[in-house]
This record gives structure tokens, C-alpha cells and sequence, in this order.
């Protein structure tokens, strides 16, 4: 690892001129600076559908408050669910993807650097459009409006007859395009895993963290194919005169139910399969022990994959389907809980006899365990048909989802984020202010969506701008609100903290945590080129073989 | 004829109390529901049924949660690196095959269970077929109000279905068919049944057998639109006899004035005959509510206001100022003109 030839170019950097630093970053074609671009324009978005949500709780926090009227309320909705999916989750987990891939199999870069680079930028490009409706959706008006038809926009809603203007369009573009986005880097997420191995790498000892994005890149493969069709589908029948979902000429409003939760329920498990990558890397380092049953969190894995394909239809237990059906996608959904379960036992078994060190990003992946398997619980609640008519569209789905996103995919970023700041940056995050972003985040986030819960079960639907009083759902709604300032405080001091500690963190050195996969083998931030040579590994944990000589893990693997 | 409710009666409860009740059987006090739409308050053969699954399916729930919990805490305290570790690392343990069989297979016994509980269910609400003697109902929902139809009965009404109390030793089930002019909604009234959507161009159905004399509340649960918050159900539990009363009412045709009313007239000549129908005179408009026999009704605007004529008359000068995004329009009438509307709408009884 050449330290002098890396400080030399950053020296060279540095005295460069703005502009030209710039032109690198938006002409940049290396998986870092794109991973590094996934991130921060997901934080940008982060913070925008956040406030979003913000405004959506000071609306609900007593009953028929006028905050904000109907039709912005059902526009903030609208824009927090697709922007927080579409252009703050995937962006960041594929900017995690791409950027630890390589470095994880010890590869210089991703498979398609240019396919990369070309897949950011739709991405960007979709969340771009998605905005630009504020301003462009009435078209010839001038000032225009966000859609409002909700972020799985059901048919006829989004027909020409109820969304007039064009903010439907922007909605519908704004997918379509960062759908092909998604579906580029996760082709190039499948050939980089499968063909860009270090020698020895074979599928058995590669990281969990590639199998776990692996299968992913396969899911959104599957699942955004059919969202693209159906959103071209939208488009014909909006303005070529076609009627696929158009109900007032024969269309059919279910088929589009179909069409998206086909892709909506596999989406959830590309969204939780990278969290439970992440998971999967700092458990075992934080408790000073390899992975429990490695072969049997990959079979979970998989099975998670293909049982995955087949549950869709839970969403729409109440929309009339024969009982046949009900049976068949309760039995399919209470079946994916069984592999679910396998990983949350595998990770109790990783820490099970460890020395576990509750460093911040180790208190994220503690808090997800919990979190995650009520978050399974409650999935399990709906999962049983009869119980979800009441369930499913009431405040208590809404607390269920937003406790798999917030306190299962988010805890585990945010454990990421502290995880390989070190590397990415190559300074140290303050240790202080990332526990004092745990505390405020895990008060915050349950006081929102525990009692999230609460005014589901007693009724309460969700997408209401308000409420009447009297229902018994006021102190849950107020306590709900309370919350989400806790939250808000967690992610200032979580922003605060990578500025602070950027421009004036202390040099974090190449391997601070004393793991045992090939990215902490390099520098950090690592050089352009990755590894200086190539590297060969025996084992899935190759740099615990060369700390401990002695007693190499390829013995017995 | 205003059905006895036992179910306005609101009780309020501290988060503390409730909290340590918790979830589950605590919920399932029915004489005092803590809000009129708790789903663990079930008064009719669906919502029972589905609240008997929803007990065993929080049971076994409950019990994992309580299992797998205390074995994270356990490892989490037990295991946390001490003050004056030796530095040394633990024993490696790559994993056990027994152990991962072991919570393989209880997992899939427990879903095996907890399967066949639902099936039972799903057969119980789904596939009951209707006996002669029940109540045929056509409930279609628009933006944002919700229209029924009694196809045996002759009857036409808006936003408050009347259906009679079932015996559980002789039942007299209410079946009804489930339609939409427009968007996909959804009727939920929780402690009657849960929620089945009513989409357009694809029927749906569902019953319920409602077993006490009431109110029940509910609310569209499906997005539809600007003011699906204020598109609410209420439904009339009542005796046969107030039942035959009220279908019996519901039948006759709107009083006749003569000579007609100024404000029939101004009903009739301005664009709210395009929309409502009020029987036995020229009004007969589909898109809105059937006004034959407004004034029978409680409340205005599919249960957004009570019906009392100061909400009438604003109701009529501004919907929006009720229901922003209401689909009615405001025609722009003069105060003379709004007194004789609103005049001749008292009328309609």
C-alpha cells in the first residue's frame, strides 16, 4: 500500500481549481465517487421527505387541525412515500453496494464502470423530475402542483378523469426513469459479484454483505421490470387512448394493484436484504466472532429471494379475492417468516459467547434486532387474512412498515454509515455525538411508531389529512408527533457529526475496528485503484487469517 | 326515530392505564369500548371471528416476542465485552447444524398452526352462503359519500345505512353487494366487520349480522381522493319493527307542496337536479346523494356535520367550507335565495 503515492495525489487534488474537481465528480466513472453520489444525494432527499413527514405529523397532532388542507396533505403523502423509497433508500443502499463491492471481493471496480455511472444519473435524473412537478405539473399554468395520488397511485385515481394536469406525469417519469437506473446497477451488482472475485474468492467464502446484495441486484431485476411496464401501461392509457386500467371502458383497476405490488412486496426485501448485509458485517466484528451458520444465512438468503416473488398479493387482502387465493398468499407470507427468523437466530448465535463492543454502530444493529423481530411480528399479524381486513390501510400497517424501514433498514444504515465512515473518509467520527444520535433516534422513533400502532387497532385508516374527535385516537396521535422532534434532533447531531468529523476528525487509519474483510486491507479512503496487488484469500475471513497465523480460519471452513 | 346508541358514550383512558393493560383481551371490553371503532369490540359474526383469530394469532405472537426478546437481552448483558477484558478474542464458533435445524423446524410448525386457524377463518367470513330471509343491500361508493340501495325493499338512501339487529338464534344477516361510480374505496365499520374494497368495475361483497341495538361508526379505508378523510359510515342497528318503520318511511315520496315552494322552485331550476333525486318530483340527478328524505337523516356531507339547519344553509352558501373538496358545488345563491332552499330541504322528511 503505497501511503506516499496517495498523499501525493491528494496534495495534487487539493491545489486543483474548483471546477475542475467538480468535473471530475460529475464525469467520474470510479465505483467510490458513484457510491459517494448515491449517498449524499439520498441524505439531500433524506432531509427533504423527512420535513415532509414532519408537516404530515404537525397536521395529525390534534383532531381537525388545519395545518395544511386536504389537497397538500395528500400531495406531502404522496411525495414522502416515493421519495423516501425510490430516491432515499435504494439510492443509498446501491451507493453502499457499489461502493464496498469491489472493495469487499477485492476488485478494482465495479464490473460496468460506464453502466454505473450512467445509473446514477438516471437515478438522479427521476428524483429531479419528481420535483420539478412542484413547479412544471399544471403545464401551461405556470405554477403546478405535486401528484397526490399516493405512492402505489392506485388506478382509476391516476386516470385522466380524476388527475387532471400533469402531475400524475411527473410521478409516472420520474419512476420510469430512475426504475432504469435501478435496473443497471443491478445488473452490474450481478456480473461484478459473479465475475470480479479475487483469486481463492469462491462463491462459499465471499462475504455475506456480497451475497445478501447479490440476490438483491436479482430481486430488482424481477420486481422493477414489471413496475417499469405497468408505468408505460399508465402512460398509454393517460395519453394514447389505451385502457388497461381505464375502469369506465372495461380496464381493470385490480390489474394494476397486481402490477405493483409485484414489484411493491419484493421491493421491501431489496430494501431489507442490504440492511441485513450490513448487519452481517458489523455483528460479527463487534462481537469478536465469525458469522454463525455462514451456508445457512445463505440459504436464508436465497429462500428469501424466491419466497419473496410469491406474497404480493397480502397487500390486497381486501380487495375480493377468492379464498383460495387468501389462503395461498397467507400460507406463502407466513412462510418467509421461517428463513426472516433463521437470520435473527444466526445473528443472537453470532453474539452468543462474543465480547461484544457497543460502538455506535454496533448499538444500531443491537437496537435493529429488537426492532426487527416486532417488526416480524406484526408482519406475521397481518400475514393471517381475516385479521388484516381491519389491519391492512389502517394506522397500524403504517407503524408496521415504518417499523421494518425506519427501526430495521435505517437503524442498520445508520450503523453502516458510522461502520465505514473511517473508511470512506479516513477520519473518525466523534464517538459522543454518535451515541447521543442513538439515544435521541430510539426515543424518538418509539414514541412515534409504538404508538403508531395504537390508533390503528382502534380504526383509525391511514392517508386522512384529519380526524374526527372522539374516536379514542388523539393522545396516540399527539404522542405519534411528539416523537418525530426526537428524530429530527438524532439525524442534526447524525449530519453534524460526518461534517464535523470530516474537516476535523482525527485520521482513522486503515483498519479501526480490527475487522476481517479485504476493504480494511487498503487505505483508507482507498486509492483510486483499490489494492496495489491483487489479493488472494483462503478463507471468508482473510484478514483474520493474517492476524492470526497461528490459527487461520481455511482450516476449518 | 333515533336508534339508542350505546356507542357515543365516549371513555377516555389514560396512555398509562392503557399501557399497562397492553394489547389483546383488555381490548375486548364491549360495554365500554374505549373508542366506537375498536376492532376488539366486535358486535357481529365477522368481526368476532376475525377478533377470536386476532387473540390466538397475538397469543403466539406474544409468546415469541416474550422467548426470542429475552434470549437478545440475555446474549446483549450476558456477553458485552467486561471492563478488564484480557484483550484476548473468544472461542470461534462457526455455527451448529443442530441448533439451525432446531429453529428451522419449530418456525415451520408454529406457521402450520397458525395457518390452519386462518383458513378456518377465511372459510367462516368468505364463504357463507346468504339464507332467504336476508337483508339485500347495494352500497356504491362515490367521492366522497356513499349511496345504498335496498333492490327488495325499493329504498334509496345516502351516507347512513339502516339495517335490522340479527338474533344470533334466528339471524337475519344484512348481504351487501359492493360497487363504485368512480375510484376504489373501501367499507370498514370495525366492529361490525373488516374492511372490503369497493372498486369500480369489479364487484365485491360482504355481510354482517349485527347483534346489539346502536350506532356504529367507520370510515372509507381506501385513498379515493381530496376528502376521503371525511368520507364516513355510520350505520343504524336497529329493531325489526323500527327497521319495517323506517324502510316504510323511506318509501313514500318527497311531500308534495301546492303551489310549489320558492325554494323548490330555485331547486329545481338551478344545477341541483342535475345531481340529486328527490321522489315524486322533476329532481331525479344520480351523481349525488338522494335527497327524498334528507331531513331523516343525522348528519350532512356523508357524516362530515350534524344535520341542523345552521350546517345546512352553510352547506348549501359553501361546501368547502364543510368538506374542502367536496364535489358539490357552491351555486352562488343570494341570502333570500339560501333561506328558501334551505326551507324547502326541511321539508323533505
Amino acid at each position: 500500500m503505497s501511503t506516499d503515492a496517495l498523499a501525493l495525489s491528494r496534495t495534487e487534488l487539493a491545489s486543483r481549481p474548483i471546477v475542475a474537481r467538480l468535473h471530475d465528480w460529475v464525469t467520474t466513472v470510479d465505483h467510490k465517487r458513484l457510491g459517494i453520489l448515491y449517498i449524499i444525494y439520498a441524505m439531500v432527499f433524506l432531509v427533504i421527505a423527512g420535513l415532509e413527514a414532519t408537516i404530515i405529523r404537525i397536521q395529525l397532532i390534534r383532531p381537525h387541525n388545519d395545518f395544511v388542507s386536504p389537497q397538500v396533505f395528500n400531495r406531502l403523502f404522496t411525495m414522502h412515500g416515493t421519495t423516501m423509497i425510490f430516491f432515499v433508500i435504494m439510492p443509498v443502499l446501491f451507493g453502499f453496494a457499489n461502493y464496498l463491492i469491489p472493495l469487499m471481493i477485492g476488485a478494482r471496480d465495479m464490473a460496468f464502470p460506464r453502466l454505473n455511472a450512467f445509473s446514477f444519473w438516471m437515478t438522479a435524473f427521476g428524483g429531479l423530475l419528481l420535483y420539478f412537478s412542484l413547479v412544471g405539473a399544471n403545464g401551461l399554468y405556470g405554477a403546478g402542483n405535486a401528484p397526490d395520488v399516493g405512492w402505489f397511485a392506485y388506478a382509476p385515481l391516476t386516470s385522466r378523469t380524476f388527475s387532471v394536469g400533469h402531475s400524475t406525469d411527473f410521478w409516472t417519469l420520474a419512476l420510469l426513469v430512475s426504475g432504469f437506473g435501478s435496473i443497471g446497477t443491478a445488473t452490474n451488482i450481478i456480473a461484478t459479484v459473479l465475475c470480479m472475485r479475487c483469486p481463492g474468492m469462491t462463491l462459499a467464502k465471499m462475504p455475506l454483505f456480497a451475497w445478501l446484495n447479490l440476490v438483491m441486484a436479482c430481486l430488482v431485476i424481477l420486481c422493477v421490470s414489471p413496475l417499469t411496464a405497468a408505468q408505460i401501461m399508465l402512460v398509454i392509457d393517460r395519453y394514447l387512448g389505451g385502457h388497461f386500467f381505464d375502469t369506465q371502458a372495461g380496464g381493470s383497476a385490480v390489474i394494476w394493484m397486481h402490477f405493483f405490488w409485484v414489484f411493491g412486496h419484493p421491493e421491501v426485501y431489496v430494501l431489507v436484504l442490504p440492511a441485513f448485509a450490513f448487519a452481517s458485517e458489523i455483528i460479527p466484528v463487534f462481537s469478536r466472532k465469525p458469522i454463525f451458520g455462514y451456508p445457512v444465512m445463505v440459504g436464508a438468503t436465497i429462500a428469501i429471494g424466491f419466497i419473496s416473488m410469491s406474497v404480493w398479493a397480502h397487500h390486497m387482502f381486501t380487495v375480493g379475492m377468492s379464498s383460495a387465493a387468501n389462503n395461498f398468499f397467507v400460507i406463502s407470507t407466513m412462510a418467509i417468516a421461517v428463513p426472516t427468523g433463521i437470520k435473527i437466530f444466526n445473528w443472537l448465535g453470532t453474539m452468543w459467547g462474543g465480547k461484544i463492543e457497543f460502538k455506535t454502530p454496533m448499538l444500531f444493529c443491537v437496537a435493529f434486532l429488537f426492532q426487527f423481530l416486532i417488526a416480524g411480528l406484526t408482519g406475521i399479524m397481518q400475514g393471517a387474512a381475516p385479521f388484516d381486513w381491519h389491519l391492512g390501510s389502517s394506522y397500524f400497517v403504517v407503524a408496521h412498515f415504518h417499523y421494518v424501514i425506519v427501526g430495521g433498514i435505517l437503524f442498520c444504515l445508520f450503523g453502516a454509515f458510522y461502520y465505514w465512515f473511517p473508511k470512506m473518509s479516513g477520519k473518525m467520527y466523534s464517538e459522543t455525538l454518535g451515541k447521543l444520535h442513538f439515544w435521541l433516534f430510539i426515543v424518538g422513533f418509539h414514541l412515534t411508531f409504538d404508538f403508531m400502532h395504537i390508533p390503528g387497532l382502534l380504526g383509525m385508516p391511514r392517508r386522512i389529512y384529519t380526524y374526527e374527535p372522539g374516536r379514542g385516537w388523539d393522545t396516540w396521535n399527539f404522542i405519534v408527533t411528539v416523537g418525530v422532534f426526537f428524530q429530527a434532533a438524532g439525524i442534526l447531531v447524525f449530519v453534524g457529526n460526518l461534517l464535523w468529523s470530516y474537516f476535523r476528525g482525527k485520521a482513522a487509519g486503515s483498519d479501526p475496528w480490527d475487522s476481517w474483510t479485504l476493504e480494511w486491507s487498503t487505505n483508507s479512503p482507498p486509492p483510486a485503484y483499490n489494492f496495489a496487488s491483487i489479493p488472494v484469500v483462503k478463507s471468508r475471513r482473510p484478514l483474520w487469517d493474517l492476524k492470526h497465523p497461528d490459527d487461520p480460519d481455511w482450516k476449518y471452513e | 326515530m333515533r336508534p339508542i346508541g350505546s356507542i357515543d358514550r365516549r371513555v377516555r383512558m389514560s396512555p398509562v392505564v392503557v399501557l399497562i393493560c397492553g394489547a389483546g383481551v383488555a381490548f375486548a371490553d364491549t360495554a365500554q369500548p374505549w373508542s366506537p371503532t375498536n376492532i376488539f369490540a366486535p358486535a357481529s359474526t365477522p368481526a368476532k371471528s376475525i377478533f377470536g383469530l386476532s387473540l390466538f394469532v397475538l397469543a403466539v405472537t406474544g409468546a415469541i416476542f416474550l422467548v426470542v426478546f429475552a434470549l437478545l437481552l440475555y446474549s446483549v448483558v450476558k456477553f458485552r465485552k467486561r471492563r478488564y477484558d484480557d484483550g484476548r478474542e473468544p472461542p470461534q464458533v462457526y455455527g451448529s447444524n443442530q441448533v439451525e435445524l432446531a429453529w428451522t423446524i419449530i418456525p415451520i410448525l408454529i406457521v402450520v398452526a397458525l395457518f390452519m386457524a386462518t383458513a378456518r377463518v377465511i372459510a367462516v367470513v368468505q364463504k357463507m352462503p346468504p339464507p332467504s330471509n336476508a337483508i339485500a343491500v347495494t352500497a356504491i361508493a362515490h367521492q366522497f359519500w356513499w349511496e345504498y340501495r335496498y333492490p327488495d325493499l325499493g329504498v334509496v338512501t345516502a351516507n347512513e345505512l339502516h339495517v335490522p339487529v340479527s338474533d344470533p338464534a334466528h339471524p337475519t344477516p344484512t348481504f351487501i353487494k359492493l360497487l363504485s361510480a368512480d375510484t376504489d374505496h373501501s367499507f370498514w365499520v370495525p366492529r361490525l366487520a373488516g374492511k372490503t374494497d369497493l372498486i369500480p368495475n369489479h364487484p365485491n361483497s360482504m355481510w354482517i349480522d349485527p347483534q346489539e341495538i346502536g350506532v356504529y361508526l367507520g370510515q372509507c379505508a381506501q385513498y379515493c381522493g381530496t376528502q376521503h378523510a371525511k368520507m364516513l359510515l355510520r350505520v343504524y342497528v336497529q329493531s325489526k319493527d323500527e327497521f319495517d318503520r323506517w324502510i316504510r318511511q323511506q318509501r313514500q315520496p318527497a311531500i308534495s307542496n301546492d303551489p310549489i315552494s320558492e325554494g323548490q322552485r330555485i331547486f329545481e331550476t338551478t344545477a341541483c337536479i342535475n345531481c340529486h333525486t328527490v321522489l315524486g318530483t322533476l329532481a331525479n340527478g344520480r351523481f349525488g346523494p338522494d335527497l327524498t328524505h334528507l331531513m331523516s337523516r343525522d348528519t350532512l356531507a356523508a357524516g362530515a356535520a350534524p344535520n341542523t339547519p345552521e350546517n345546512l344553509r352553510l352547506w348549501l352558501r359553501n361546501p368547502n367550507a364543510i368538506k374542502p373538496g367536496s364535489l358539490m358545488p357552491a351555486m352562488e345563491l343570494n341570502e333570500q335565495e339560501l333561506d328558501a332552499l334551505a326551507a324547502y330541504l326541511e321539508t323533505l322528511r
